[in-house]
């Protein structure tokens, strides 16, 4: 650590890692009750674990990028945070809605919640992974400017590199794609319309420069590159992004009231969806082979490789699979929308943020590297939670492939509920997968407290 | 790339068939041209799904002014590649004759935007949307595609003019220059195909 207002980072990533956790458990809980549909009925029904499982993983994301904004950007700009103070804050304020939000998820129904929390006042819950009540939501908008103009402030005064203005755009278009979640058009098409302003452009914009901002800025660390050539290869990487992810947005306009020349834009661009994933993977492996150091710190390396393999295979391929609109015309809404769900997510957003978690952690507790045991072990929770969630994955499209058949596709179509207890084996498995996915997390929480001495570097 | 040539951090210039412009810039073309490539080849499908729409609805396009249109992006295309040929013969004022040459590409691209400005303003009048059929949908999505893409490239081409008459390139450090002209080369190879394809061919 070289600049001591990279510090305020720690906290965000243990809030990150702690939420992590609740989202597993409660992903645990939905999907046992895909199967056994009454399992903590009425204490927790099925909608309230979803939104809460959803939530979640949005919520510790974004303490995630927080955490790698504060680590990286005094360390780009070579200069301290502008105010470390103002960070600490946010955080407590930000931990402290969210924990509430979530509290009143499970305390109440949803209906009171909404009651409790002036929605009558203005009308923004009841959307899919848009559920926050609208204090929350004012809390978050809060939250993410004075957040911005912190690090705004630290990129203004200091050194200005590809990375951190990559970065502020990626964080800058997050905070202002949210303010449609204030827009609730009543005409349900609009509504739709403007939803996925802040859903795709969020997961399939925006976020994917964040995502290349903070995996270029491991890179540099981790191989020694000369920053030129890793940074040309973050303007391609987002530039392709751009080019694709934003007409691809038309992906999501095929059935729900918008004119058809939707079906054609939406299937070219996200069809091409995959080039700047690919080039991701490119790059990184290509970085790590070029490399002119021998990083003691190895796990955060295989994080870095894996967050290229697996945001191609579950955002590009998983996602080219039911991305065009003849075949989206049968597999909507299915399982498989789950499968690319599950591995996407996790395969760009929670690896990326286990990268850099896994690159800063121990240089914020005064080491450059782990030990080799504590190394040891989190590689085996890399590969626990990345080969259960590639059977997870499998699972789910299975499961898919088989409800889109007997459903919709068989001369003799079946109702939804009678096909998805004939789909139920996978829906087991499913659950067996996402146990293991736990088990590997809890072994990525032990290496944290596996001392020994620091792993050192060798002369390549 | 050989792995002996990236050790050592000395630059080739002597190579004599090496790259022009910058390689991301070249990737980033080649995602361009595969963008407009799956529009062609989806125009393909949706023609032979309804020839008859299509023949109709294209006679009424104004295929004199997608002519002119062509000629104006060729000779701007050809003056672009006379500036880069001018910036890396070198030779007396070259920087001059080259910014002359880039005017005169700019001139002929702000030709392109009238003559299909007037197209655009024809079509709008009659009532032609997006959605007002397949064709329609095609016609309006491809060369309006098209035309952001001229209106980028013109971007480009003023910023090389200044650049390019300020005396910023010379011959092996013409790097900027190169890769400018190849976008505007990939935006005119476009039209060639996107012309007889959707004006011409029934």
């Amino acid at each position: 650590m070289q600049y001591s207002s990279q510090a305020v980072a720690k906290p965000y990533f243990v809030a990150a890692i702690g939420l992590f956790v609740g989202q597993i458990i409660f992903g645990l809980i939905m999907g046992l009750q895909y199967v056994i549909g009454d399992f903590l009925f009425p204490a927790i029904p099925f909608n309230v674990a979803r939104m809460v499982h959803t939530n979640l993983l949005i919520v510790w994301l974004l303490f995630g990028f927080m955490g790698a904004a504060y680590y990286l950007v005094p360390e780009e700009s070579e200069t301290e945070l502008w105010s470390p103070k103002l960070a600490i804050i946010l955080f407590w304020v930000f931990l402290v809605a969210g924990a509430l939000t979530v509290v009143g998820y499970l305390a109440v129904p949803y209906a009171t919640l909404a009651k409790m929390t002036g929605n009558d006042l203005l009308e923004t819950m009841g959307r899919e992974f848009l559920e926050q009540p609208l204090p929350t939501k004012i809390g978050i908008v809060v939250v993410a400017l004075a957040f911005l103009f912190n690090i705004t402030m630290t990129v203004l005064k200091g050194r200005k590199t590809a990375i951190t203005s990559v970065l502020l755009l990626g964080l800058w278009g997050l905070a202002i794609f949210f303010l449609f979640a204030f827009y609730n058009p009543v005409n349900i098409v609009l509504d739709k319309m403007f939803w996925w302003y802040v859903v795709h452009l969020w997961v399939e914009g925006v976020w994917e420069l964040i995502l290349g901002a903070m995996l270029a800025f491991v890179l540099i660390k981790i191989t020694g590159v000369d920053r030129e050539v890793i940074e040309k290869w973050l303007y391609v990487i987002i530039t392709l992004t751009l080019v694709t992810g934003l007409l691809g947005t038309g992906h999501h306009y095929f059935w729900i009231g918008t004119p058809e020349y939707w079906q054609w834009v939406g299937s070219v661009f996200s069809a091409l969806e995959p080039i700047p994933f690919f080039a991701l993977t490119v790059f990184a492996f290509n970085m790590v082979n070029r490399r002119r150091r021998e990083h003691p710190n190895k796990a955060a390396t295989l994080w870095a490789l894996g967050t290229g393999v697996m945001s191609f295979l579950g955002a590009g391929v998983w996602g080219f699979l039911h991305t065009l609109a003849p075949v989206n015309y049968y597999t909507h809404g299915s399982q498989i929308t789950a499968a690319h769900g599950h591995m996407a997510f996790y395969g760009a957003y929670v690896m990326v943020n286990l990268t850099m978690i896994s690159y800063a952690m121990p240089l914020l507790r005064g080491r450059q590297a782990n030990s080799e045991k504590s190394q040891v072990l989190e590689m085996w929770s890399f590969w626990l939670m990345t080969v259960s969630m590639v059977f997870i994955t499998l699972f789910l499209t299975a499961a898919g492939i088989l409800q889109i058949w007997l459903q919709r596709l068989a001369s003799d179509p079946q109702p939804f509920m009678v096909v998805q207890d004939q789909v139920s084996l996978f829906y087991w498995m499913r659950e067996w997968a996402g146990v293991i996915f736990l088990i590997g997390l809890l072994a990525y929480l032990a290496s944290f407290f596996v001392g020994g001495r620091p792993a050192e570097a060798r002369a390549s | 790339m050989s792995s002996s040539r990236t050790s050592s951090s000395s630059l080739v210039l002597s190579t004599p068939r090496v790259l022009q412009g910058d390689i991301a810039v070249w990737i980033f073309l080649l995602a361009e041209l595969l963008a407009f490539g799956v529009f062609f080849l989806a125009y393909a499908f949706a023609r032979a799904r309804n020839p008859g729409l299509f023949d109709a609805e294209q006679a009424g396009l104004d295929r004199q002014s997608g002519l002119i249109n062509t000629l104006l992006l060729v000779s701007s295309s050809a003056l672009v590649a006379q500036a880069v040929a001018v910036v890396r013969r070198a030779g007396a004022d070259a920087s001059q004759r080259a910014a002359a040459a880039l005017l005169g590409a700019i001139a002929c691209g702000l030709g392109f935007i009238v003559v299909k400005g007037h197209e655009y303003a024809a079509h709008f009048a009659a009532g032609m949307e997006l959605s007002s059929s397949t064709f329609s949908m095609f016609y309006l999505g491809l060369t309006g595609f098209h035309f952001f893409h001229v209106v980028l490239g013109l971007v480009v081409l003023v910023v090389l003019w200044r650049q390019t008459a300020a005396g910023v390139y010379r011959p092996g450090d013409a790097n900027g220059l190169e890769s400018g002209a190849a976008y505007w080369h990939m935006v005119d190879l476009v039209w060639l195909v996107l012309f007889p394809l959707v004006y011409v061919m029934h």
